[in-house]
């Protein structure tokens, strides 16, 4: 058995702040998504950072207001949006290891980009394993801390674990940063449904701009912009089956919601699917961003897959390699 | 032409592979989902991350930079050609105790008087066969069943109710489902069953299973208050 230890005191929760880790998988058959942290990239690169494995449990924070106390000495880095983060009311680097005192404050002030910033700590967070991993399933109520987001009050454990001293410093390269922006083209790969569409339909779909309305959460981002055309001879919805983040669904009303990890199946039509090399910007869209969809071939979606994969490979060899 | 003589693949993004068996909700289409789910399964095939069973369709989610796409669909096309032969576990009879009507069924009446019979007639009717699990769906442990008796067909709320009670029975067009977990919902709650169907903490989590069979049966609201003391 791992021994926990006190890490942080939550003083303020923030809008949205969840612990996550890469998702659980291998229940969808019992109705269970896999949860998870959204932008794997930076998630993946904040535990890195800190020495972990890749998938422990860290913290994910949306747009801003998330306060902690550190218990004690704390091994830490954030990545992610740029959500403004300070340590004790300085601003603090991201994307770099960070060594934190007993009574050090850590504030999440405001969105700079993005929209999730993700926290890690050397050891994971400490929460139990449900169906094998420790994500927050918000709609299921199980997962991360007791099912829920953080509150005030909330006292947050790790795994016990040396701190990681020998990492201090330690950056991840500044060009190898995704940047996150205001106006995102996302690759999509046409379907399953695409053909429920008139070819108008689909023109409207993949030439027009669309912009993030506040009904977005961690289900899905909703969007506002041009309806999109169905063909008037099949039906709005069809019978429902599997589901997986980047769907993009068409309800009746014709605009298009991008399903992110809390679904496991569906009854909408799915005009198309975003690649998951840009899950990761889907993650950062907040309200009033802007997107428009451009379909590629599902080659250079797994090319572009790779690219990713292989960024991470290499910060793997180059923390290897010191 | 219900079942089709092949699964036909549609494309789910760079790592969904959608496989359809049938164009429609039928027992033979959905027992090919669910043999074809076993089967893939005991495989244990390197790549595929997870296979989502559902009335007619088995979504496919893989790794395309272990398993390329051209691989899959050749294992998956070899695997659906001997699924004849796989063991086929037997249909478990689950009996679900159900308080109707009342501060646990609200839409009780709305149903009876939708379909012109009395409240007595709607609990009668829906205590009056076992229903088949076609998939578990929606939310955890969420059971899709059908299908109603006609005289119990009746549509959707119109506008869906911001929270529904866990454990909450519920009819929407031929279909009943129970409500696993309190969430938002549309369907029209006919009554409640003071049984938990679904355990994060156990193995298997859900105590309904696609494929398995639901026999309801009606208890008084006493019966559903004293469930947990006896």
């Amino acid at each position: 058995m791992q021994q926990r230890i006190g890490a942080f005191e939550v003083l303020e929760p923030g809008i949205l702040t969840t612990v996550q880790d890469l998702g659980r998988y291998g229940f969808s058959q019992f109705g269970v998504p896999p949860s998870g942290a959204l932008d794997h990239f930076s998630f993946r690169v904040a535990n890195l950072l800190v020495k972990n494995g890749e998938g422990e449990a860290s913290l994910e924070t949306t747009v801003m207001g998330l306060k902690l106390r550190a218990l004690g000495e704390l091994v830490i880095a954030i990545t992610g949006g740029d959500l403004s983060p300070t340590l004790n009311g300085e601003p603090l680097e991201m994307w770099r290891i960070h060594l934190l005192v007993e009574g050090d404050v850590l504030a999440f002030k405001k969105v700079r980009s993005g929209c999730r910033a993700y926290l890690a700590v050397a050891g994971g967070l400490a929460v139990p394993e449900i169906m094998g991993s420790r994500s927050t399933y918000l709609s299921g109520k199980f997962g991360g801390l007791e099912g829920r987001p953080l509150k005030k009050g909330d006292l947050l454990h790790r795994i016990d674990h040396p701190s990681p001293l020998d990492r201090l410093g330690q950056r991840f390269p500044d060009d190898w940063i995704p940047r996150f922006e205001k106006e995102v083209t996302l690759r999509v790969i046409p379907g399953p449904q695409n053909r429920h569409f008139t070819e108008r339909g689909f023109k409207t779909f993949s030439s027009s701009i669309y912009q993030v309305t506040p009904q977005s959460d961690r289900i899905g981002i909703r969007l506002e912009g041009p309806g999109i055309e169905r063909r008037p001879d099949v039906e709005e919805s069809i019978i429902s089956e599997g589901l997986l983040s980047g769907a993009i669904q068409v309800p009746g009303n014709g605009r298009p919601i991008i399903i992110l990890n809390e679904l496991v199946t569906g009854g909408y039509t799915k005009i198309a699917t975003v690649i998951t090399a840009d899950l990761i910007k889907v993650a950062q869209l907040k309200p009033g961003d802007q997107v428009r969809f451009e379909p590629i071939s599902i080659e250079e979606a797994h090319s572009l897959l790779r690219e990713q994969e292989r960024r991470i490979d290499d910060f793997k060899n180059l923390l290897q390699s010191l | 032409m219900a079942l089709y003589p092949k699964a036909q693949f549609l494309l789910m993004g760079d790592r969904g592979l959608l496989l359809e068996f049938g164009d429609e909700i039928n027992h033979e289409v959905n027992e090919k989902v669910r043999r074809m789910a076993l089967a893939i399964q005991r495989e244990a095939i390197r790549g595929i991350i997870e296979s989502v069973p559902t009335y007619r369709s088995l979504l496919t989610i893989y790794n395309p930079l272990i398993l390329s796409l051209e691989d899959l669909k050749r294992i998956l096309q070899k695997i659906e050609e001997g699924i004849g032969q796989t063991p086929f576990p037997e249909p478990k009879l689950i009996r679900i105790p159900v308080a109707y009507g009342g501060a646990y069924g609200p839409d009780l009446e709305f149903v009876a008087q939708y379909n012109q019979i009395s409240s007595e007639e709607v609990i009668r009717l829906h205590c009056s066969k076992p229903y088949f699990i076609y998939m578990i769906g929606f939310m955890p442990g969420y059971p899709y069943m059908g299908e109603l008796p006609d005289a119990l067909v009746t549509p959707r709320l119109k506008t869906p109710r911001l929270s529904v009670p866990q454990g909450s029975v519920a009819i929407a067009q031929k279909q009943t489902g129970i409500y696993s977990v309190e969430s938002p919902g549309g369907w029209q709650i006919i009554g409640r069953t003071p049984i938990r169907i679904f355990y994060p903490e156990r193995e298997p989590p859900a105590l309904l299973q696609m494929g398995d069979l639901v026999q309801f049966y009606p208890i008084s609201e006493k019966e559903f208050r004293e469930w947990h003391s006896k």
